[in-house]
């Protein structure tokens, strides 16, 4: 083990320098380990910021065609509001058709990504809620834009549908869909 | 050549007093004096001395800024603002602060071509060459923290772009990434974290230049001929040879800086970056500093799927493999000639290499569309080719020319009017220790 002269010879009785080396050793790794922790623990998202992890929007404004942007956890929410034509246009896309076939949607993990799967439920087909944040690098994709007419980001070109799913472009995944509920008929809660 | 014989002798009492008890004065003396250089060294040598006095300069200017300057989302911009129109030369400070890290690229740069070009990163200093490449990664991380600090909106969406590169990584990326962030986005812990990290890195990079000099002169230089110093008649004296040389390349490097700084201070830089930031609207055209555009060009260019990376992890292992790579030249190269000045086909290659380069950049400064996106694709492959596949086959097949004996026969052949009779053949590499 060490090549001090700490063991009397090869195959011979530890000594008390062995058994000091090895306790003094094991101390130095364990606290060294113990008190990085804290160094590494601070750097992780703090309690304010973990607090701020709902939010309540009133919708009601929000007729047909309309959409709009909170903030939540500091980075955009977007909530919209589909016509008729644009939730029948995204609900006629076949599977195969979509770059990212998992729904991505928080409330019900590992879902397909049907139209429906994206949207806030039976009922509630026209209701997109989403984060805005481009899963390539995160920009903030641009609304009713794009060659689906759903959002287009302009950092580097990935273009999504109405139910924000990837489309073309270097995007790998559907814009994320965080956990959320319709509170009453016109109240959404993020988070 | 290590001035392993001190010529330091103390003069005054004093003097002889402090040399028996902490011999810093004779150290200095032995590293910037007496110490011996090659005689034939050129300008292209002269960029770390600069870079030395860009670093004071940094941290000078940074030091008096940070007295002004406050690290909270709220008060960033503002503080900068203020900076600029109520403190007291304040403008100043922070065009001469900005603008320096730009021109503290260039040197690099310069600095870092020179080693490719004269073999700087070949035996026996690969670990000088390691240092040096740390320190260029130290750098990187300074900047790219120093300029979101006026937290503006390319300030905002360049760090957002940047730490994105981390959800690149599968499982670990996004837990990753908000362990940097302090948080889900870049905000208010960001910025702080930012701060204390880039007031810190660059008391780092000047411990590593400590290690990198100490590293210079246990090996001592190379020099446009890439031979080494053999005898006393090939190396000059630091003081006052070197100390002069450098001073005059310093000066003429600091009349450009004023000229940027006095004359243009905003030319390097972004207007949208003198908008506050807004984490919900996205600038139409996000570009990083000029210093990292090639870098990113080589991040964009890959926009295809390899086995089973996907394009984004592509881009982003591309993208620091194109800095990794540096650390392993010095076993890429195979040639046993130093310098590109006796290798024919190398010079071309470092010249495509070198032009390549700023065409990437240039490249990086344009939108990732149409043709753009070929010329990055094609350019990256040769920027990778250059380091993988030229390096190690030229240095078997090319020819090289007639090395002279030593730097002395180099500088008087030069003397006597040209191409140069060296006495005998290509003077045996194997016999450099
Ligand atoms: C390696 C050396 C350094 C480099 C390359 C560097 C680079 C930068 C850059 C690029 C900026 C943004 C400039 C702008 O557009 O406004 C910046 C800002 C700043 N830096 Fe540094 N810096 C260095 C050292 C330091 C040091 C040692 C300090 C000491 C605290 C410091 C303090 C600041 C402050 C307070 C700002 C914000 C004010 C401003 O934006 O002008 N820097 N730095
Ligand atoms: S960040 Fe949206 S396309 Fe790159």
């Amino acid at each position: 083990m060490s090549e001090h002269e700490t063991t009397a010879e090869p195959g011979g009785e530890p000594t008390r320098r062995d058994f000091l080396f090895l306790t003094t050793g094991m101390a130095a790794v364990v606290g060294g380990a113990t008190v990085a922790w804290p160094f590494i623990d601070q750097m992780r998202p703090d309690a304010s910021t973990l607090a701020l992890a709902s939010v309540e929007v009133d919708v009601s404004s929000l007729s047909e065609g309309m959409s709009l942007t909170v903030q939540w956890r500091g980075r955009p929410v977007f909530i919209r509001n589909r016509t008729e034509e644009e939730v029948e246009a995204a609900q006629a896309v076949e599977l195969a058709e979509l770059k990212d076939p998992v729904a991505r949607n928080e409330n019900i993990p590992n879902a397909e990504a049907t139209d429906l799967n994206r949207s806030a439920g039976e009922g509630m087909e026209n209701w997109i809620v989403m984060i805005g944040s481009c899963t390539h690098l995160g920009c903030v994709p641009l609304g009713q834009a794009g060659d689906y007419n759903g959002w287009f980001c302009p950092c580097h070109g990935s273009h999504y549908d109405t139910a924000g799913r990837i489309r073309r472009g270097p995007a790998p995944e559907n814009l994320p869909v965080p956990p959320f509920e319709f509170i009453s008929d016109s109240m959404i809660r993020i988070g | 050549m290590s001035g392993d014989h001190s010529t330091y002798v103390p003069s005054s009492g004093v003097g002889k007093w402090v040399d028996s008890r902490l011999p810093l004065p004779r150290l200095m003396h032995d590293s910037f004096v007496s110490y011996p250089v090659p005689r034939n060294l050129n300008y292209a040598y002269t960029f770390g001395g600069i870079l030395m006095v860009m670093l004071v300069v940094q941290i000078l200017t940074g030091v008096v800024l940070a007295m002004h300057y406050a690290a909270s989302t709220q008060m960033a911009f503002d503080s900068v603002e203020k900076i600029m129109r109520d403190v007291n030369s304040g403008w100043l400070l922070r065009y001469m602060h900005a603008n320096g890290a730009s021109f503290f690229f260039i040197a690099v740069y310069i600095h870092i071509f020179r080693g490719l070009y004269y073999g700087s990163y070949k035996a026996p200093r690969e670990i000088l060459w390691i240092l040096g490449v740390v320190i260029l990664l130290l750098m990187m991380a300074t900047a790219f923290m120093g300029y979101v600090l006026p937290w503006g909106q390319m300030s905002f969406w360049g760090a957002t772009v940047i730490t994105g590169f981390f959800t690149a990584f599968p499982v670990i990326g996004e837990p990753l990434q908000q362990l940097l962030l302090g948080g889900f986005a870049v905000d208010n812990p960001t910025l702080n974290r930012f701060f204390s990290l880039h007031y810190l890195l660059p008391f780092m990079i000047a411990g590593v230049v400590i290690l990198h000099v100490w590293a210079l002169h246990v090996t001592g230089q190379t020099n446009p001929t890439g031979v080494d110093v053999k005898t006393k008649t090939d190396t000059v004296a630091f003081t006052p040879y070197a100390t002069l040389k450098d001073a005059l390349a310093m000066v003429v490097f600091f009349v450009f800086f004023a000229y940027f700084i006095f004359y243009i201070p905003n030319y390097l830089g972004h207007a949208d970056n003198y908008i506050q930031a807004n984490p919900l609207v996205t600038p139409s055209h996000i570009v990083p500093e000029w210093y990292f555009l090639p870098f990113y060009a080589i991040l964009r260019a890959i926009t295809f799927n390899i086995g089973p990376i996907d394009s984004k992890l592509g881009g982003v292992l591309a993208m620091f493999g194109s800095i990794a790579v540096l650390f392993f030249l010095p076993w890429l190269d195979t040639s046993r000639v130093r310098s590109a000045v006796y290798r024919p086909w190398y010079k071309v290659f470092f010249w495509v290499f070198a032009i390549n380069a700023v065409f990437l950049g240039w490249l990086g400064s344009r939108p990732a569309e149409g043709w753009y996106v070929t010329a990055s694709q094609l350019s990256t492959l040769y920027y990778f080719a250059f380091f993988l596949i030229i390096m190690p086959l030229l240095g078997m097949i090319e020819t090289p020319r007639r090395v002279p004996n030593s730097i002395s026969e180099a500088v008087l052949s030069r003397k006597n009017g040209g191409s140069g009779q060296p006495a005998a053949a290509v003077s045996a590499p194997e016999d450099r220790a």
